[in-house]
């Protein structure tokens, strides 16, 4: 669908797209109409060119949403919360979260603090396209606050579900604000019900992370061949932030991962890691935005893909150093492994630099498995498919170290060594795949 | 045990080995010397089962199976193994994970059930003193960062583990200083049994000082131009290869 039929789709059903919704949130979803009217039509329809049909009226499930997942990741113990299609769930009965801080549905967070989410949110950038169709049609998503101070032992979970019998798209859009030495970890499941129906969501994610706060994101899809994954994260980072960021795609359709980072201040340091299994027909792009505002802040990015078959792969990463960013060190390296001829990789890593007193490198490599090595470890009695598997396991394992859940990280293992191994496998938290 | 009949072999093309001729029985030890480029390491890699490598003529028994059908892991599982001269380096694989993966195909073909992982790392334990390797191997990576001296002792370590009845050394010696190489050496003669051989390749005398050979055969241009006891070594030590090349009429 071009752009003027989901502004059509905005304009037929606007009581209900602008209810609750403080004044300054209507605004923006009328800048997003300018913006998207503003858009070359011919790309916004390559990445929208299927009328997936959105539900505006957001039916709410009949039933326990929470009976269509239940995660599966042994010993991990989260405060599970559910995104199914378009609108939030918490799951009933969670524990007592610490004094102040507030998990709950963004479109309620509107009417209950608006106040305190206007200084960030009023401030997003419409120009992108993704992200405005994001805020012309998200009418939900998660909110999360954590007071200044406060540090969350417990990983949050939030499963980001499409279900569906029809073909169908669903918009959300998340935001965090993580307070002065605050601690938080937020792990995001993308999964899809059902392998049939084709599906379209756009996520938008905004992370607000104080001065010396601690914030891991971890993003990891398992979802179907006929998903499209559209989702941005756009993280801001205030002097002496520690921020980790882990984007693993185990398994997919065509994914878009987009993620705009802000160094705006002094001492904040970035993880940014990423890994992508691309298997059949998947595609899988990861583009990274990293800003040096200010001077003294630290990057370092590791993106990993292994791809087989008629997979097509795409990095792009930007690191962008301003000209008061002097003392930046930032580091970048994507790895490909091309297993099968038919796979392709386009990998695009770049610096751009204003500042003269800065440490920054970038790189990039695509390849095949090491023939050598193979033959070492068949001259040792292992069998070659076996010795496959052991290279393509080391190949990735990097990324996994950083992994700091780690009941999730050794349940990754086991994922990645299946979808490896060519298994057609999910991470058996579905109901459909139990 | 290793039956030799008439071995060609080539490469791109070229052709390195030009019939060879070579016998080796239970208990025995091999030297295999020779001058740069006479094929010695040619023919271990054709032993091993090395893909770059083409037979062209001729048959290799082992044990009475036709080795040559094999493929290079099933060589591995029958009991013959190659120590590296460059061992490969594998970042991302740990030792322990790599020699597992190994012990355990091995004891598979023969009919035996997977070791546990206390069994295996008490194997492991057992065996690394014999190369006197430290207790940090387990975790490291393959031959990662591994000094020169190290590799070898790891080549040794890991024939200590897989237990072979025919072992080919391939210029164990080069790279290694005098206390590796008494390391080594001694390795080797501690894996020695009367049910197993060794093919020891190498240049110099100073190996062969330490692993006594019962054989000695001079390998050059492809073949086997000369095979005498032990008593070989001094000569070629004294009269260098171009002895040799006289001998055979050049």
């Amino acid at each position: 669908m071009i752009h003027d039929g989901y502004i059509a789709l905005f304009r037929e059903n606007e009581a209900l797209f602008q209810q609750n919704l403080p004044v300054w949130r209507k605004q923006m979803r009328n800048d997003a109409v300018v913006s998207l009217q503003n858009q070359n039509k011919a790309t916004f329809a390559d990445a929208y060119a299927l009328d997936y049909g959105l539900n505006p009226q957001r039916l709410p499930f009949k039933g326990n949403p929470f009976s269509l997942f239940m995660c599966d990741i042994p010993g991990i113990t989260t405060y599970n919360y559910l995104v199914l299609n378009d609108s939030f769930y918490a799951q009933p009965n969670l524990p007592a979260l610490p004094a102040g801080v507030v998990i709950c549905s963004l479109a309620q967070a509107f009417v209950q603090h608006a106040d305190l989410l206007q200084p960030y949110i009023s401030q997003l950038a419409l120009q992108n396209p993704d992200v405005a169709l994001n805020q012309l049609l998200a009418q939900d998503g998660m909110f999360l606050y954590v007071p200044d101070g406060v540090q969350l032992e417990r990983p949050i979970q939030l499963v980001n579900m499409m279900y569906g019998t029809v073909d169908m798209m669903a918009v959300s859009h998340n935001v965090a604000i993580i307070g002065e030495n605050a601690k938080a970890q937020v792990l995001v499941c993308d999964h899809a019900y059902g392998s049939e129906v084709s599906y379209l969501s756009n996520r938008l994610t905004q992370v607000f992370v104080g001065k010396n706060a601690t914030y891991e994101h971890y993003k990891l899809e398992s979802s179907s061949e006929k998903t499209t994954n559209v989702s941005t994260l756009q993280i801001t980072q205030q002097e002496g932030s520690q921020v980790l960021s882990n984007l693993i795609t185990l398994a997919n359709g065509q994914t878009h991962n987009r993620v705009e980072v802000n160094l705006n201040g002094k001492g904040a340091h970035l993880s940014i890691n990423g890994l992508g299994l691309g298997h059949n027909t998947e595609r899988i792009e990861n583009h990274t935005f990293i800003n040096h505002n200010v001077d003294g802040a630290t990057s370092n990015e590791l993106f990993k893909y292994v791809l087989d078959y008629q997979a097509e792969c795409d990095f792009y990463g930007l690191i962008k150093v301003l000209p008061d960013a002097q003392q930046t060190q930032a580091f970048q390296i994507n790895r490909n492994l091309c297993l099968s001829k038919t796979a392709r990789m386009f990998t695009r890593p770049q610096l751009e630099i204003y500042a003269d007193d800065v440490k920054c490198n970038h790189g990039s490599t695509v390849g095949q498995l090491d023939e050598n090595a193979l033959f070492y470890m068949r001259a040792r009695g292992i069998d070659p498919d076996e010795a496959r598997m052991l290279l393509m396991f080391a190949f990735v394992h990097d990324v996994l170290d950083n992994v700091r859940i780690e009941p999730l990280k050794d349940r990754l293992q086991l994922l990645i060594e299946r979808r490896l191994r060519g298994d057609k496998t999910h991470c058996n938290g579905c109901k459909i795949c139990r | 045990m290793l039956e030799i009949v008439n071995l060609h072999a080539e490469v791109n093309g070229k052709e390195i080995l030009r019939g060879i001729n070579l016998s080796v029985k239970a208990g025995e030890v091999h030297a295999i010397m020779g001058p740069n480029g006479s094929g010695k390491s040619t023919l271990s890699a054709v032993l091993a089962g090395h893909p770059a490598f083409t037979v062209t003529q001729g048959s290799v028994t082992f044990n009475g199976k036709d080795l040559l059908a094999m493929p290079a892991e099933e060589r591995s599982r029958a009991g013959l193994f190659l120590s590296f001269q460059y061992p490969v380096e594998i970042p991302g694989v740990s030792m322990v994970n790599f020699m597992r993966a190994a012990v355990n195909e091995h004891r598979k073909y023969k009919g035996q059930d997977p070791l546990t992982a206390g069994e295996f790392l008490k194997l492991m334990r057992a065996k690394k003193d014999i190369v006197e390797l430290d207790n940090k191997l387990a975790n490291r990576s393959v031959n990662e960062g591994f000094s020169g001296g190290e590799k070898k002792r790891n080549e040794i370590f890991q024939m200590a583990m897989l237990e072979p009845c025919l072992s080919i050394l391939d210029e164990t010696d080069s790279g290694l200083d005098i206390d590796a190489l008494r390391i080594v050496a001694n390795g080797v003669n501690q894996l020695k049994t009367p049910q197993n051989a060794s093919i020891v390749i190498t240049h110099y005398q100073r190996l062969l000082d330490y692993i006594v050979p019962d054989i000695v055969h001079i390998l050059y241009k492809g073949r086997i131009v000369k095979t005498a006891g032990r008593e070989l070594v001094a000569v070629l030590e004294e009269k260098g290869y171009d002895w040799i090349k006289q001998e055979v009429g050049e």
